[in-house]
C-alpha cells in the first residue's frame, strides 16, 4: 500500500506492506535511527516518537495508522543545530549513559511537558513510567526533565 | 561516510561508526552533520581536566538520536544473519538437514558446525563452547545453524526449515547434584569448573554466639537496553572487518581468529555504539557467526538479536546457593566464618573460574575475620551459561554475609550498624587471603555516613507512593516501614596473577594552527563515560583543550576489558602514561630551544609554564617541528595466583567499598514492596568526573534493587520461562526512588590520580540493604532473592 505522511517536517510517500510497524518504517525506509528497538513486547519505550505531538511507542503503531499525520523523531527536534531544551537538559544533567533509551526518553518527556508544563518530581516519574533505562537509575533523567521545565519557564518570563 | 569534509570516523564523540569507514550507506541517512567540532570543547575559562564534571563528548549525538549503535549499521547489499538455536537443554544431534532452507528464495547461505573453518570452540577462560553445536547441545538456546538472507524475515523463515534431528537427553539442572560421582559428565573433565578453597586461621574455631543460614540468589540478566548487534564485512581478500557492540575488542578478536582459522591481521574489529553492557557483552555472541556468514557469502552480514534472543545470546549472573556459619565472641567480635557456595555456571565455563574466585575471596565480606574456611564451587549444568555481570560473584556473596551480619547482631543484642563497624576492615587489615589492605578502606565511615543521612518522611497517604500504587491495593492499612543497611566490597581489575594492562596512543600536533590531542585506545565505551575520562586526562596532562577520541578498534593494542570497574584505573593509567611520554618530548624541545635553566616546566592552558617566570611560550610553538606521538602499554602492579589449598596470596590489586541504607514500605498482607529510599556512600579514591561517578552509583544501585525484589530469569528443567521484558521485570522509574549519594575521595596511593574503581560496588550493597529493610519490616527470614510477594505474605 501507499502511505503519505510527514516525517520530521518532510512530506513522504512510500510503498509499504500494510503490516509494517512505524518503527521499521522510520528505521528501514526513512533511514532514521533515533527510534531504537529495545524489546519485542511494547515494554521499553526506546522507540518513542511524537505522532501529532503526542508521544507513542512506534513499535506499537502501524505505519498505515500514521498515514496523513505528522511524525517527529528525536532527529527532527533540533532546529538550525540548536538543541531542543529537553535535549539540552538531558545532556547537561547527565541524564544518559549508553544513550539507547535517550531518544525515547526525550520524546516521552516532550510529550509529558506538552500536557503538563510544570510537573512535580512524581509526575515526571509517572509520565515516564513506560520508558526503561538500565544505566542511570533514572535519578538524572528526572532531574533533566525538571530542569527542562524550569528552562522553558525562564524563557517565557525572559 | 556521509559526513562532509571530515575524516571518516573522526566525529568527536562517536565511538561507533555510522557505517563502515569509507563506505557510504545506501539508505538516506542523516549524517551527524549538526556536530561542530567545537561542540564538545570546553568553554572559555573551563579547563575540563580531571576532577570536573565536563559533559560527555558523545552526549550531543546521543540526545539527537544520531549516535550509531550496532543495530544502526547499514551497508549497501548487506545480508541479514539469523541463528537457529536448540530448543532442548541437553540433546545429541543425530543430523542437520539444510536443503529446504537453502532452497528458500533470497537465502544466500545456511551454515552448520561443518562450516567452521578453525577451532569450533571458544571461551574467555576455557575454549569449551562450540561456535555451532556439532554433536551435542548443552543448553536450550545453543546455536546450531546460521542463515544469511536478503531480508531478516526470509532468514527466519529459512531457519525454521532447517531439520535438526535431536536425541533428547535428560538435563542436569541442579549444581549440587551435578557434582555427585554418578552425575553424567557434561564435559570431558567432569562437571567441576573450579573449587576454590580458603583456609585461614584455626581450622576448628569455636565462638560464644553462632548463627547459620542458607541463602539462594536467583539468576539475573544484564538486560542492557540495546540487544546484541553487529555487521561483518568481508575484505575481499579472505579477511573480515567486524563492527560490533562489545566490551573487549581484543579478546573477541583472539577467539574469532581461532574459530575462523585466520591470523589477527585478517580480522579487524571496530567498536559499534554500545547500548549498555554490564558484563553481558564480555563473551562472544553473534561475532563469529556474522563473520562466518560474511566470509561464506562474500557480502556484508548484519545480525541483530531481538529481546527474546538476547536472553539466550549472552551469559547471566550465576545463581548461587550458599551455606554460611558465623561465630562471634559475646563482645561482638567476629571469630570465624565458614561458607560453602555452589555457583551454577550452566553449560559452558565463560568466566566462571574468576566469578568463583571473587565469590570466595570476598566471601567473608569487608570484615576482619581471623578464622576463615570457604569452599566455592563453580559447576557445569545444562542451564543457561553464566558469567560476568556487574559485581561478579561479590553480589551473590553479599546477600548471604550481610544477612548473617544482621542475624549475628540480633543474636548479640547489638545495633546492626554498630556491629558492622566494630568488625569493619580498615587500612592495614588482613583479608581472608592473607592480603593486607594497603590503601584506605573506610568501611565504618561509609556505614556511618549513610546512617546519618536524613530519613524520608513517614508514609504518605497518597496511593501513588504506596506499595501497589494505583493498583489501589491499600490505603495504608497493613503497611510497615523497614530500614536496612548493607556494606560490600569488590576487587578492581583482573586478579590472581592475570597480566592486566592497557595500551594508549596519544598524539599532539598542530591542526589549523592550534594544538590538538588525539587519543586512541581500544577500551570499549559502553555508556560509563570512559571517552570523557580519556579527554579529561589528556587535557590535564598536556594543557590542551581540544582532545579527539579516535573510534575504538584493534589497530591499537589491547586495552583489556571494560569490566571489573577497571577502565578508569587501567586505561586511564595508560592514557596518563602516554601523555607523560608526549609531554617529555615536548619539554625536550623546549629545553633544546635554550630554556634549559628553567625549573618546573609544565603545560597548562595551551602554554608552556615554568617556575618563577612568565609563560615560556605557547605549546603550539613547539609543534612546528612536527607532531609528537607515543604509544604506551601500562600495567597496574602485579597480583599473584592464590595457593590452591589455602587460598592465600596477593590476589587483588585494589578493593572498592560502598554502603547503602534502604527504606522500604511493605504491604504485609499482599507482600508488595515499595523502596522509598536507597542512599549510598562510596569511596571512589578520586572522582575524575564527579557527575559521571554519581551516575554510575545511581545506575548500579538500581540494578541491585532489581535483583533484590524483581529480577530473575526463571529456569525450569533447563528452559528459560520468561525471556521478555513483560515477564523479566527490570526496575522502572517508579520502582527506583530518588537517591542520595555521598562520594568519598580517599586516594589509593598505588593508583593513577588515586582513583578507585566505581562501577560495581553500588550493585553489591544496594540489594542486601533492600532485603534487610524488608526483613526489618516483616520479621521474615527471606533467605532467597529476589524476594517475591509470597515470601512476605505466604506461610512463614
Ligand atoms: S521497542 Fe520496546 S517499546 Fe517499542
Ligand atoms: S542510558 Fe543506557 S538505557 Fe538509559
Amino acid at each position: 500500500m501507499q502511505v503519505e505522511l510527514t516525517v520530521n517536517g518532510e512530506r513522504r510517500s512510500d510503498e509499504v506492506e500494510p503490516r509494517m510497524l512505524l518503527v521499521h518504517y522510520l528505521r528501514d525506509v526513512c533511514g532514521l535511527r533515533a527510534a531504537n528497538v529495545g524489546c519485542d513486547t511494547t515494554s521499553c519505550g526506546a522507540c518513542t516518537v511524537l505522532l501529532n505531538g503526542e508521544s507513542v511507542k512506534s513499535c506499537t503503531v502501524l505505519v498505515a495508522q500514521a498515514a496523513g499525520q505528522e511524525v517527529i523523531t528525536t532527529e527532527g527536534l533540533a532546529s538550525d543545530g540548536e538543541l531542543h531544551p529537553v535535549q539540552r537538559a538531558f545532556r547537561a544533567e547527565h541524564g544518559l549513559q549508553c544513550g539507547f533509551c535517550t531518544p525515547g526518553m526525550v520524546m516521552a518527556a516532550i510529550g509529558l511537558l506538552a500536557e503538563n508544563p510544570h510537573p512535580t518530581e512524581r509526575e515526571v516519574r509517572e509520565g515516564l513510567e513506560g520508558n526503561l533505562c538500565r544505566c542511570t537509575g533514572y535519578h538524572n533523567i528526572v532531574r533533566a526533565v525538571l530542569a527542562a521545565a524550569r528552562e522553558a519557564d525562564a524563557e517565557v518570563t525572559a | 561516510m556521509t559526513t562532509s569534509g571530515r575524516e571518516p570516523g573522526r566525529e568527536p564523540g562517536q565511538s561507533g561508526l555510522l557505517a563502515p569507514a569509507g563506505r557510504a550507506p545506501s539508505r538516506p541517512r542523516r549524517a551527524p552533520d549538526g556536530v561542530p567540532a567545537e561542540a564538545d570543547r570546553p568553554g572559555a575559562g573551563e579547563t575540563a581536566g580531571i576532577g570536573t564534571s565536563v559533559r560527555r563528548p558523545d552526549g550531543r549525538l546521543k540526545v539527537t538520536g544520531e549516535f550509531a549503535y550496532g543495530s544502526d549499521l547499514w551497508m549497501d547489499g548487506m545480508l541479514w544473519g539469523v541463528t537457529l538455536r536448540s530448543p532442548h537443554p541437553h540433546a545429541r544431534i543425530r543430523s542437520v538437514q539444510i536443503g529446504e532452507a537453502l532452497a528458500t528464495t533470497g537465502v544466500h547461505a545456511v551454515l552448520t558446525s561443518a562450516d567452521v573453518p578453525g577451532q569450533n570452540a571458544y571461551g574467555l577462560e576455557h575454549a569449551d563452547q562450540p561456535v555451532l553445536a556439532a554433536d551435542l547441545v548443552r543448553y536450550a538456546g545453543e546455536p546450531v545453524a546460521l542463515v544469511a538472507a536478503d531480508h531478516p524475515e526470509t532468514a527466519r523463515l529459512a531457519a525454521s526449515r532447517i531439520m535438526v534431528d535431536y536425541e533428547v537427553l535428560p538435563p542436569v539442572t541442579d549444581p549440587v547434584a551435578a557434582l555427585a560421582p554418578d552425575a553424567p559428565a557434561l564435559h570431558p573433565g567432569g562437571n567441576l569448573v573450579r573449587h576454590l578453597k580458603i583456609r585461614k586461621g584455626d581450622p576448628e574455631p569455636t565462638a560464644d554466639v553462632v548463627v547459620a543460614g542458607s541463602y539462594q540468589i536467583g539468576m539475573q540478566d544484564q538486560a542492557f537496553l540495546g540487544p546484541e548487534a553487529g555487521l561483518a564485512v568481508p575484505d575481499g581478500a579472505g579477511g573480515v572487518e567486524l563492527f560490533v557492540s562489545t566490551q573487549w575488542l581484543h579478546v573477541d578478536q583472539r577467539q574469532i581468529c581461532a574459530a575462523l582459522g585466520l591470523p589477527a591481521e585478517r580480522v579487524r574489529l571496530v567498536l559499534a555504539g554500545v547500548g549498555g553492557a554490564f558484563g553481558g557483552r564480555e563473551d562472544l555472541s553473534m561475532h563469529v557467526h556474522a563473520c562466518l556468514l560474511a566470509l561464506h557469502t562474500g557480502k556484508p552480514v548484519k545480525m541483530v538479536y531481538s529481546r527474546e534472543e538476547s536472553f539466550f545470546g549472552h551469559v547471566h549472573r550465576h545463581p548461587v546457593w550458599i551455606d554460611y556459619e558465623h561465630g562471634a565472641s559475646s563482645d561482638g567480635t567476629l571469630v570465624y566464618v565458614t561458607a560453602t557456595m555452589h555457583l551454577d555456571g550452566g553449560a559452558y565455563a565463560s568466566s566462571t573460574p574468576a566469578v568463583v574466585g571473587n565469590a570466595g575471596t570476598m566471601g567473608a565480606g569487608p570484615y576482619v575475620v581471623p578464622n576463615v574456611r570457604i569452599d566455592a564451587y563453580g559447576v557445569y549444568t545444562n542451564n543457561p551459561p553464566c558469567g560476568a555481570m556487574r559485581g561478579f560473584g561479590s553480589v551473590q556473596a553479599a546477600f548471604g554475609y550481610e544477612a548473617q551480619m544482621d542475624k549475628l547482631a540480633a543474636a548479640l543484642g547489638m545495633d546492626p550498624v554498630e556491629f558492622r563497624c566494630k568488625n569493619a576492615m580498615r587500612m592495614g587489615s588482613e583479608g581472608p587471603t592473607g592480603q593486607v589492605l594497603d590503601s584506605p578502606a573506610p568501611v565504618a565511615e561509609l556505614l556511618r555516613r549513610v546512617q546519618r543521612m536524613p530519613l524520608p518522611e513517614s508514609g504518605s497517604a497518597d496511593l501513588r507512593s504506596l506499595p501497589g500504587g494505583v493498583g489501589n491495593t491499600t490505603h495504608g492499612e497493613g503497611i510497615v516501614r523497614g530500614i536496612g543497611y548493607a556494606v560490600g566490597y569488590k576487587n578492581v581489575g583482573f586478579s590472581e596473577g592475570f597480566d592486566d594492562y592497557s595500551t594508549a596512543r596519544v598524539r599532539l600536533e598542530l591542526t589549523g594552527g592550534e594544538p590538538v590531542v588525539t587519543v586512541h585506545t581500544a577500551a570499549a565505551e559502553v555508556g560509563q563515560g570512559l571517552v570523557t575520562i580519556e579527554q579529561q586526562i589528556c587535557r590535564t596532562e598536556l594543557g590542551v583543550g581540544t582532545v579527539v577520541v579516535v573510534p575504538k578498534d584493534t589497530s591499537v593494542g589491547s586495552a583489556g576489558s571494560t569490566s571489573a570497574s577497571r577502565q578508569t584505573y587501567v586505561t586511564g593509567g595508560a592514557v596518563k602514561a602516554a601523555c607523560e611520554a608526549v609531554r617529555e618530548r615536548l619539554l625536550a624541545r623546549v629545553r633544546e630551544r635554550g630554556e634549559r635553566e628553567l625549573a618546573g616546566l609544565r603545560l597548562a592552558d595551551g602554554l608552556v609554564l615554568a617556575d618563577g617566570a612568565g609563560p615560556v611560550g605557547a605549546i603550539g610553538e613547539f609543534l612546528d617541528a612536527g607532531p609528537i606521538e607515543e604509544t604506551v602499554q601500562w600495567r597496574h602492579r602485579p597480583t599473584q595466583p592464590i595457593d590452591p589449598e589455602t587460598g592465600q596470596g596477593f590476589a587483588h590489586v585494589q578493593y572498592a567499598f560502598a554502603a547503602h541504607r534502604a527504606v522500604v514500605d511493605v504491604d504485609t498482607e499482599l507482600g508488595l514492596v515499595k523502596v522509598v529510599a536507597l542512599d549510598c556512600a562510596q569511596d571512589v579514591g578520586r572522582a575524575l568526573n564527579p557527575q559521571a561517578v554519581v551516575g554510575q552509583i545511581q545506575g548500579g544501585s538500581a540494578q541491585g534493587l532489581g535483583l533484590a525484589v524483581m529480577e530473575e530469569i526463571q529456569v525450569r528443567d533447563g528452559l528459560i520461562a520468561n525471556p521478555s521484558f513483560t515477564d523479566y521485570l527490570i526496575p522502572t522509574i517508579l520502582d527506583v526512588p530518588p537517591m542520595r549519594i555521598d562520594v568519598l575521595e580517599y586516594p589509593d596511593p598505588h593508583a593513577p590520580y588515586g582513583v578507585r574503581g566505581v562501577g560495581e560496588p553500588p550493585t553489591i550493597s544496594s540489594g542486601p540493604a533492600v532485603v534487610a529493610a524488608i526483613r526489618a519490616a516483616t520479621g521474615r527470614d527471606l533467605a532467597r532473592v529476589p524476594v517475591r510477594p509470597e515470601h512476605i505474605a505466604g506461610p512463614a
